[in-house]
Protein backbone atom coordinates (compact mmCIF):
# COMPACT_ATOMS: atom_id res chain seq x y z
CA UNK A 1 0.00 0.00 0.00
CA UNK A 2 2.86 2.37 0.88
CA UNK A 3 4.52 1.43 -2.36
CA UNK A 4 1.46 2.21 -4.43
CA UNK A 5 1.01 5.60 -2.75
CA UNK A 6 4.61 6.40 -3.49
CA UNK A 7 4.28 5.53 -7.17
CA UNK A 8 0.96 7.42 -7.40
CA UNK A 9 2.69 10.49 -6.01
CA UNK A 10 5.49 10.31 -8.57
CA UNK A 11 3.75 8.82 -11.63
CA UNK A 12 -0.03 9.06 -11.48
CA UNK A 13 -0.70 7.95 -15.07
CA UNK A 14 1.72 5.05 -14.86
CA UNK A 15 0.45 3.63 -11.58
CA UNK A 16 -3.27 4.42 -11.44
CA UNK A 17 -4.19 1.23 -13.26
CA UNK A 18 -2.51 -0.72 -10.44
CA UNK A 19 -4.78 1.03 -7.92
CA UNK A 20 -7.78 0.07 -10.01
CA UNK A 21 -6.64 -3.54 -10.18
CA UNK A 22 -5.96 -3.70 -6.47
CA UNK A 23 -9.12 -2.06 -5.20
CA UNK A 24 -11.90 -2.25 -7.77
CA UNK A 25 -13.01 -5.75 -6.75
CA UNK A 26 -13.64 -4.78 -3.12
CA UNK A 27 -15.31 -1.53 -4.12
CA UNK A 28 -17.53 -3.09 -6.79
CA UNK A 29 -18.69 -5.95 -4.56
CA UNK A 30 -19.19 -3.66 -1.59
CA UNK A 31 -21.31 -1.31 -3.69
CA UNK A 32 -23.09 -4.27 -5.19
CA UNK A 33 -24.13 -5.57 -1.74
CA UNK A 34 -25.12 -2.06 -0.63
CA UNK A 35 -27.14 -1.25 -3.76
CA UNK A 36 -28.26 -4.80 -4.71
CA UNK A 37 -27.86 -3.72 -8.34
CA UNK A 38 -25.13 -4.84 -10.75
CA UNK A 39 -25.42 -1.95 -13.17
CA UNK A 40 -25.53 0.68 -10.45
CA UNK A 41 -22.53 -0.84 -8.66
CA UNK A 42 -20.56 -0.99 -11.92
CA UNK A 43 -21.40 2.62 -12.84
CA UNK A 44 -20.59 3.85 -9.34
CA UNK A 45 -17.29 1.96 -9.24
CA UNK A 46 -16.21 3.41 -12.58
CA UNK A 47 -17.27 6.89 -11.60
CA UNK A 48 -15.48 6.57 -8.25
CA UNK A 49 -12.16 5.77 -9.91
CA UNK A 50 -12.62 8.44 -12.59
CA UNK A 51 -13.28 11.08 -9.90
CA UNK A 52 -10.38 9.78 -7.83
CA UNK A 53 -8.03 10.04 -10.81
CA UNK A 54 -9.08 13.64 -11.45
CA UNK A 55 -8.71 14.55 -7.77
CA UNK A 56 -5.29 12.92 -7.47
CA UNK A 57 -4.14 14.92 -10.48
CA UNK A 58 -4.80 18.12 -8.54
CA UNK A 59 -3.12 16.99 -5.29
CA UNK A 60 0.54 17.60 -4.54
CA UNK A 61 2.73 14.56 -4.03
CA UNK A 62 3.02 14.95 -0.26
CA UNK A 63 -0.76 14.91 0.11
CA UNK A 64 -0.94 11.69 -1.91
CA UNK A 65 1.81 10.06 0.19
CA UNK A 66 -0.07 10.95 3.39
CA UNK A 67 -3.51 9.79 2.36
CA UNK A 68 -5.32 6.59 3.25
CA UNK A 69 -6.31 5.44 -0.19
CA UNK A 70 -9.01 2.88 0.46
CA UNK A 71 -11.20 4.85 2.92
CA UNK A 72 -10.75 7.90 0.69
CA UNK A 73 -12.03 5.93 -2.33
CA UNK A 74 -14.96 4.72 -0.24
CA UNK A 75 -15.82 8.29 0.78
CA UNK A 76 -16.08 9.16 -2.91
CA UNK A 77 -18.08 6.01 -3.68
CA UNK A 78 -20.57 6.51 -0.85
CA UNK A 79 -21.08 10.20 -1.68
CA UNK A 80 -21.66 9.34 -5.33
CA UNK A 81 -24.13 6.66 -4.28
CA UNK A 82 -26.09 9.18 -2.24
CA UNK A 83 -26.10 11.74 -5.07
CA UNK A 84 -27.07 9.08 -7.55
CA UNK A 85 -30.08 8.12 -5.43
CA UNK A 86 -31.03 11.78 -5.35
CA UNK A 87 -30.72 12.42 -9.05
CA UNK A 88 -30.32 9.57 -11.48
CA UNK A 89 -30.94 11.62 -14.58
CA UNK A 90 -27.97 13.97 -14.32
CA UNK A 91 -25.21 11.46 -14.91
CA UNK A 92 -22.29 12.63 -17.02
CA UNK A 93 -21.61 10.86 -20.31
CA UNK A 94 -18.31 9.18 -20.88
CA UNK A 95 -16.51 7.30 -23.55
CA UNK A 96 -17.96 3.82 -23.03
CA UNK A 97 -16.86 0.35 -24.02
CA UNK A 98 -18.93 -0.92 -26.89
CA UNK A 99 -20.55 -3.75 -24.93
CA UNK A 100 -20.24 -2.81 -21.28
CA UNK A 101 -22.50 -3.88 -18.46
CA UNK A 102 -24.01 -6.97 -20.04
CA UNK A 103 -22.40 -9.80 -18.12
CA UNK A 104 -23.41 -10.02 -14.49
CA UNK A 105 -20.74 -11.78 -12.40
CA UNK A 106 -23.13 -12.49 -9.45
CA UNK A 107 -21.95 -15.02 -6.84
CA UNK A 108 -23.95 -17.95 -5.47
CA UNK A 109 -26.45 -16.84 -2.79
CA UNK A 110 -25.88 -13.18 -3.76
CA UNK A 111 -29.54 -12.49 -4.28
CA UNK A 112 -30.58 -14.20 -1.03
CA UNK A 113 -28.06 -12.11 0.90
CA UNK A 114 -29.23 -8.90 -0.79
CA UNK A 115 -32.73 -9.66 0.51
CA UNK A 116 -31.45 -10.21 4.04
CA UNK A 117 -29.25 -7.09 3.93
CA UNK A 118 -32.25 -5.14 2.72
CA UNK A 119 -33.82 -5.59 6.17
CA UNK A 120 -31.02 -3.52 7.75
CA UNK A 121 -31.11 0.24 7.91
CA UNK A 122 -28.73 2.13 5.57
CA UNK A 123 -25.98 2.74 8.16
CA UNK A 124 -26.04 -0.86 9.36
CA UNK A 125 -26.00 -2.25 5.85
CA UNK A 126 -23.08 -0.05 4.77
CA UNK A 127 -21.08 -0.82 7.92
CA UNK A 128 -21.68 -4.59 7.77
CA UNK A 129 -20.83 -4.76 4.06
CA UNK A 130 -17.67 -2.64 4.39
CA UNK A 131 -16.50 -4.68 7.37
CA UNK A 132 -17.35 -8.22 6.31
CA UNK A 133 -17.70 -8.19 2.51
CA UNK A 134 -15.05 -5.65 1.52
CA UNK A 135 -12.92 -6.38 4.59
CA UNK A 136 -12.21 -2.85 5.87
CA UNK A 137 -11.12 -2.18 9.47
CA UNK A 138 -13.33 -0.23 11.89
CA UNK A 139 -11.09 2.86 11.67
CA UNK A 140 -11.25 2.90 7.86
CA UNK A 141 -15.04 2.50 7.90
CA UNK A 142 -15.34 5.40 10.35
CA UNK A 143 -13.22 7.51 8.02
CA UNK A 144 -15.13 6.46 4.91
CA UNK A 145 -18.57 7.07 6.39
CA UNK A 146 -17.70 10.06 8.56
CA UNK A 147 -19.19 8.36 11.63
CA UNK A 148 -17.42 7.76 14.97
CA UNK A 149 -15.78 4.36 15.48
CA UNK A 150 -18.09 3.53 18.39
CA UNK A 151 -21.13 4.18 16.23
CA UNK A 152 -19.69 2.06 13.42
CA UNK A 153 -19.09 -0.81 15.85
CA UNK A 154 -22.65 -0.53 17.12
CA UNK A 155 -24.00 -0.45 13.53
CA UNK A 156 -22.07 -3.63 12.70
CA UNK A 157 -23.12 -5.34 15.93
CA UNK A 158 -26.80 -4.54 15.46
CA UNK A 159 -26.68 -5.36 11.77
CA UNK A 160 -25.15 -8.80 12.39
CA UNK A 161 -27.67 -9.47 15.16
CA UNK A 162 -30.52 -8.69 12.81
CA UNK A 163 -29.03 -10.93 10.10
CA UNK A 164 -28.77 -13.76 12.64
CA UNK A 165 -32.46 -13.32 13.50
CA UNK A 166 -33.41 -13.37 9.82
CA UNK A 167 -31.36 -16.54 9.25
CA UNK A 168 -33.09 -18.25 12.19
CA UNK A 169 -36.50 -17.27 10.81
CA UNK A 170 -35.55 -18.80 7.48
CA UNK A 171 -35.01 -22.24 9.03
CA UNK B 1 -20.51 -21.40 8.82
CA UNK B 2 -20.71 -18.11 10.70
CA UNK B 3 -22.50 -15.12 9.18
CA UNK B 4 -19.20 -13.27 8.99
CA UNK B 5 -17.62 -16.08 6.97
CA UNK B 6 -20.63 -16.27 4.64
CA UNK B 7 -20.51 -12.51 4.07
CA UNK B 8 -16.81 -12.71 3.23
CA UNK B 9 -17.64 -15.08 0.35
CA UNK B 10 -19.96 -12.59 -1.35
CA UNK B 11 -17.26 -11.19 -3.61
CA UNK B 12 -16.76 -12.61 -7.09
CA UNK B 13 -14.93 -11.46 -10.18
CA UNK B 14 -15.09 -7.87 -11.31
CA UNK B 15 -17.44 -7.36 -14.25
CA UNK B 16 -15.98 -7.76 -17.73
CA UNK B 17 -14.86 -4.46 -19.18
CA UNK B 18 -15.03 -2.46 -15.95
CA UNK B 19 -11.28 -1.85 -15.72
CA UNK B 20 -11.27 -0.85 -19.38
CA UNK B 21 -14.24 1.45 -18.73
CA UNK B 22 -12.25 3.20 -16.01
CA UNK B 23 -9.24 3.55 -18.34
CA UNK B 24 -11.53 5.19 -20.92
CA UNK B 25 -13.26 7.41 -18.38
CA UNK B 26 -10.00 8.72 -16.96
CA UNK B 27 -8.51 9.17 -20.42
CA UNK B 28 -5.66 6.75 -19.64
CA UNK B 29 -6.83 4.91 -22.74
CA UNK B 30 -8.65 6.31 -25.76
CA UNK B 31 -11.66 4.71 -27.36
CA UNK B 32 -11.91 4.11 -31.09
CA UNK B 33 -14.65 3.50 -33.59
CA UNK B 34 -14.80 3.05 -37.37
CA UNK B 35 -16.40 5.51 -39.77
CA UNK B 36 -16.83 5.89 -43.51
CA UNK B 37 -15.22 8.68 -45.49
CA UNK B 38 -14.72 9.77 -49.09
CA UNK B 39 -11.34 7.96 -49.08
CA UNK B 40 -12.54 4.75 -47.40
CA UNK B 41 -12.92 3.49 -43.84
CA UNK B 42 -11.22 5.53 -41.14
CA UNK B 43 -10.61 5.08 -37.40
CA UNK B 44 -11.53 7.92 -35.07
CA UNK B 45 -10.13 7.90 -31.51
CA UNK B 46 -11.59 9.88 -28.64
CA UNK B 47 -11.34 10.49 -24.92
CA UNK B 48 -13.21 12.69 -22.42
CA UNK B 49 -11.46 15.79 -23.85
CA UNK B 50 -12.66 15.17 -27.38
CA UNK B 51 -11.58 13.55 -30.64
CA UNK B 52 -7.86 12.83 -30.46
CA UNK B 53 -6.98 11.34 -33.85
CA UNK B 54 -8.18 10.07 -37.19
CA UNK B 55 -6.33 7.49 -39.26
CA UNK B 56 -6.78 5.03 -42.11
CA UNK B 57 -8.52 1.86 -40.88
CA UNK B 58 -5.80 -0.64 -41.76
CA UNK B 59 -4.00 -3.29 -39.70
CA UNK B 60 -1.41 -0.82 -38.41
CA UNK B 61 -3.56 1.92 -36.89
CA UNK B 62 -3.36 0.67 -33.28
CA UNK B 63 0.43 0.50 -33.45
CA UNK B 64 0.69 3.97 -34.96
CA UNK B 65 -1.63 5.32 -32.24
CA UNK B 66 0.36 3.87 -29.35
CA UNK B 67 3.69 4.97 -30.90
CA UNK B 68 2.47 8.51 -31.22
CA UNK B 69 0.24 9.02 -28.15
CA UNK B 70 1.62 6.40 -25.72
CA UNK B 71 -1.86 5.51 -24.50
CA UNK B 72 -3.96 2.38 -24.76
CA UNK B 73 -6.72 2.02 -27.34
CA UNK B 74 -10.03 0.21 -26.81
CA UNK B 75 -13.02 -0.35 -29.07
CA UNK B 76 -15.64 2.00 -27.66
CA UNK B 77 -18.58 4.29 -28.26
CA UNK B 78 -17.94 8.04 -28.38
CA UNK B 79 -19.62 10.17 -25.67
CA UNK B 80 -23.30 10.49 -26.52
CA UNK B 81 -23.27 14.29 -26.21
CA UNK B 82 -21.11 14.80 -29.33
CA UNK B 83 -20.29 11.35 -30.75
CA UNK B 84 -23.27 11.45 -33.09
CA UNK B 85 -21.79 14.48 -34.88
CA UNK B 86 -18.59 12.65 -35.93
CA UNK B 87 -19.87 11.36 -39.33
CA UNK B 88 -21.10 14.85 -40.28
CA UNK B 89 -17.77 16.39 -39.21
CA UNK B 90 -15.85 13.92 -41.40
CA UNK B 91 -18.05 14.64 -44.40
CA UNK B 92 -18.04 18.43 -43.89
CA UNK B 93 -14.32 18.62 -43.09
CA UNK B 94 -15.00 20.81 -40.09
CA UNK B 95 -15.02 19.99 -36.33
CA UNK B 96 -18.26 21.92 -35.75
CA UNK B 97 -19.77 20.71 -32.47
CA UNK B 98 -17.01 18.20 -31.78
CA UNK B 99 -14.39 19.02 -29.13
CA UNK B 100 -10.86 18.18 -30.25
CA UNK B 101 -7.99 17.02 -28.06
CA UNK B 102 -4.80 18.66 -29.38
CA UNK B 103 -2.57 17.97 -26.34
CA UNK B 104 -0.15 16.07 -28.58
CA UNK B 105 0.98 19.26 -30.36
CA UNK B 106 2.22 22.72 -29.32
CA UNK B 107 -0.01 25.77 -28.77
CA UNK B 108 1.35 27.32 -32.00
CA UNK B 109 0.59 24.16 -33.94
CA UNK B 110 -2.92 24.01 -32.44
CA UNK B 111 -3.40 27.63 -33.46
CA UNK B 112 -2.40 26.81 -37.04
CA UNK B 113 -4.80 23.86 -37.11
CA UNK B 114 -7.54 26.06 -35.68
CA UNK B 115 -7.12 28.36 -38.67
CA UNK B 116 -6.93 25.37 -41.03
CA UNK B 117 -10.37 24.38 -39.80
CA UNK B 118 -11.79 27.70 -41.08
CA UNK B 119 -10.84 27.04 -44.75
CA UNK B 120 -14.19 26.55 -46.50
CA UNK B 121 -15.05 23.31 -48.25
CA UNK B 122 -14.22 23.57 -51.93
CA UNK B 123 -11.35 26.01 -51.36
CA UNK B 124 -7.61 25.73 -50.65
CA UNK B 125 -4.99 28.01 -49.06
CA UNK B 126 -1.17 27.98 -49.12
CA UNK B 127 0.98 27.48 -46.00
CA UNK B 128 1.98 31.15 -46.11
CA UNK B 129 -1.66 32.11 -45.64
CA UNK B 130 -1.83 30.03 -42.42
CA UNK B 131 1.38 31.62 -41.11
CA UNK B 132 -0.05 35.08 -41.73
CA UNK B 133 -3.41 34.17 -40.19
CA UNK B 134 -1.74 33.18 -36.91
CA UNK B 135 0.29 36.44 -37.02
CA UNK B 136 3.61 34.69 -37.66
CA UNK B 137 4.08 35.57 -41.37
CA UNK B 138 7.70 34.37 -41.35
CA UNK B 139 6.85 31.01 -39.79
CA UNK B 140 5.78 29.39 -43.06
CA UNK B 141 7.86 26.24 -42.50
CA UNK B 142 6.61 25.93 -38.93
CA UNK B 143 3.03 26.27 -40.21
CA UNK B 144 3.80 23.52 -42.72
CA UNK B 145 5.10 21.21 -40.04
CA UNK B 146 2.03 21.96 -37.88
CA UNK B 147 -0.20 20.86 -40.74
CA UNK B 148 1.93 17.73 -41.23
CA UNK B 149 1.41 16.91 -37.53
CA UNK B 150 -2.37 17.30 -37.74
CA UNK B 151 -3.60 14.38 -35.60
CA UNK B 152 -7.18 14.69 -36.90
CA UNK B 153 -7.05 14.93 -40.71
CA UNK B 154 -10.38 15.11 -42.61
CA UNK B 155 -12.12 16.69 -39.59
CA UNK B 156 -9.40 19.35 -39.42
CA UNK B 157 -9.16 19.77 -43.21
CA UNK B 158 -5.40 19.92 -43.83
CA UNK B 159 -6.13 18.54 -47.31
CA UNK B 160 -7.20 22.13 -48.11
CA UNK B 161 -3.68 23.43 -47.51
CA UNK B 162 -1.42 23.49 -50.60
CA UNK B 163 2.20 24.33 -51.25
CA UNK B 164 3.36 27.93 -51.57
CA UNK B 165 3.95 27.37 -55.31
CA UNK B 166 0.33 26.30 -55.70
CA UNK B 167 1.02 22.59 -56.21
CA UNK B 168 -1.26 20.23 -54.29
CA UNK B 169 1.64 18.81 -52.24
CA UNK B 170 1.87 15.83 -49.93
CA UNK B 171 -0.76 14.42 -47.59
CA UNK B 172 -0.31 12.58 -44.31
CA UNK B 173 -3.43 10.44 -44.60
CA UNK B 174 -2.37 7.84 -47.13
CA UNK B 175 -0.49 10.09 -49.57
CA UNK B 176 -1.23 12.70 -52.28
CA UNK B 177 -3.73 10.53 -54.20
CA UNK B 178 -6.09 10.81 -51.26
CA UNK B 179 -5.64 14.59 -51.23
CA UNK B 180 -6.62 14.68 -54.92
CA UNK B 181 -9.67 12.53 -54.28
CA UNK B 182 -10.77 14.62 -51.30
CA UNK B 183 -10.44 17.93 -53.14
CA UNK B 184 -12.36 16.50 -56.07
CA UNK B 185 -15.03 15.17 -53.69
CA UNK B 186 -15.41 18.68 -52.29
CA UNK B 187 -15.80 20.29 -55.70
CA UNK B 188 -12.27 21.61 -56.13
CA UNK B 189 -10.67 20.50 -59.40
CA UNK B 190 -7.12 19.37 -58.47
CA UNK B 191 -6.00 19.28 -62.13
CA UNK B 192 -7.10 22.87 -62.54
CA UNK B 193 -5.10 23.81 -59.41
CA UNK B 194 -2.02 21.99 -60.73
CA UNK B 195 -2.46 23.80 -64.06
CA UNK B 196 -2.44 27.18 -62.32
CA UNK B 197 0.68 26.16 -60.37
CA UNK B 198 2.51 25.20 -63.57
CA UNK B 199 1.66 28.64 -65.01
CA UNK B 200 2.83 30.24 -61.70
CA UNK B 201 -0.63 31.75 -61.23
CA UNK B 202 -1.14 32.37 -57.50
CA UNK B 203 -4.09 34.75 -57.45
CA UNK B 204 -7.13 35.77 -59.44
CA UNK B 205 -8.40 39.33 -59.75
CA UNK B 206 -11.90 40.39 -60.73
CA UNK B 207 -11.48 43.39 -63.07
CA UNK B 208 -15.13 44.43 -62.58
CA UNK B 209 -14.67 44.91 -58.83
CA UNK B 210 -10.88 45.42 -58.52
CA UNK B 211 -10.68 42.71 -55.87
CA UNK B 212 -7.93 40.06 -55.79
CA UNK B 213 -8.56 36.59 -54.29
CA UNK B 214 -7.09 33.14 -53.89
CA UNK B 215 -8.18 31.29 -57.05
CA UNK B 216 -10.56 28.99 -55.13
CA UNK B 217 -12.25 31.79 -53.14
CA UNK B 218 -15.98 31.52 -53.81
CA UNK B 219 -16.08 35.27 -54.47
CA UNK B 220 -13.82 35.28 -57.53
CA UNK B 221 -15.23 31.95 -58.73
CA UNK B 222 -18.66 33.57 -58.84
CA UNK B 223 -17.26 36.37 -61.04
CA UNK B 224 -17.87 36.51 -64.77
CA UNK B 225 -14.99 34.41 -66.25
CA UNK B 226 -14.25 37.17 -68.79
CA UNK B 227 -13.49 39.53 -65.91
CA UNK B 228 -10.97 37.23 -64.18
CA UNK B 229 -7.28 38.02 -64.59
CA UNK B 230 -4.22 36.05 -63.44
CA UNK B 231 -1.56 37.29 -61.01
CA UNK B 232 1.75 35.70 -60.12
CA UNK B 233 2.07 37.57 -56.86
CA UNK B 234 0.21 39.86 -54.52
CA UNK B 235 2.65 42.64 -55.40
CA UNK B 236 1.67 42.34 -59.06
CA UNK B 237 -2.03 42.68 -58.18
CA UNK B 238 -1.44 45.61 -55.85
CA UNK B 239 0.71 47.37 -58.46
CA UNK B 240 -2.30 47.22 -60.77
CA UNK B 241 -4.47 48.80 -58.06
CA UNK B 242 -6.33 45.67 -56.92
CA UNK B 243 -7.42 45.52 -53.28
CA UNK B 244 -7.35 42.38 -51.13
CA UNK B 245 -10.48 40.29 -50.75
CA UNK B 246 -11.55 40.54 -47.11
CA UNK B 247 -13.08 37.06 -47.25
CA UNK B 248 -10.05 34.98 -48.32
CA UNK B 249 -7.37 37.51 -47.27
CA UNK B 250 -4.87 36.55 -50.02
CA UNK B 251 -1.15 36.28 -49.38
Amino acid sequence: MDEIRHSLATDLDGSFQAVVEQMSTRIYWGLRRISADHQEAEDLTQETFIRAYKALGSYDSQRIRDMKLEPWLWTIALNLGRNQMRDRSRRPTYVELEDSGIDDPEVADGRAWDQRLNCLNGHQRTAVVLRHVSGLGIGDIAEATGRPEGTVKADIHRGLAKLREIMEDER
Amino acid sequence: MSIETQLSKLMGDIPDGMTEGIALGTGLADGYDLYESAIGDVVVTFNPMGVSSLDIADDGFAGRFSDRFERGLLRATAPSSWGKHIPAAIEAGRPGKIPVDLRSITAFQADVLGRTATIPRGEVRPYAWLAKEVRRPNAVRAAGSAVAKNPIPLIIPCHRVVRADGHIGNYSLGGPDNKYDLLEHEGTNPNWLEGLAVKHVRLHGDTSTGVVCHPTCHRVRAANQGDVTDFRSLQEAQDEGFRLCEICRPT
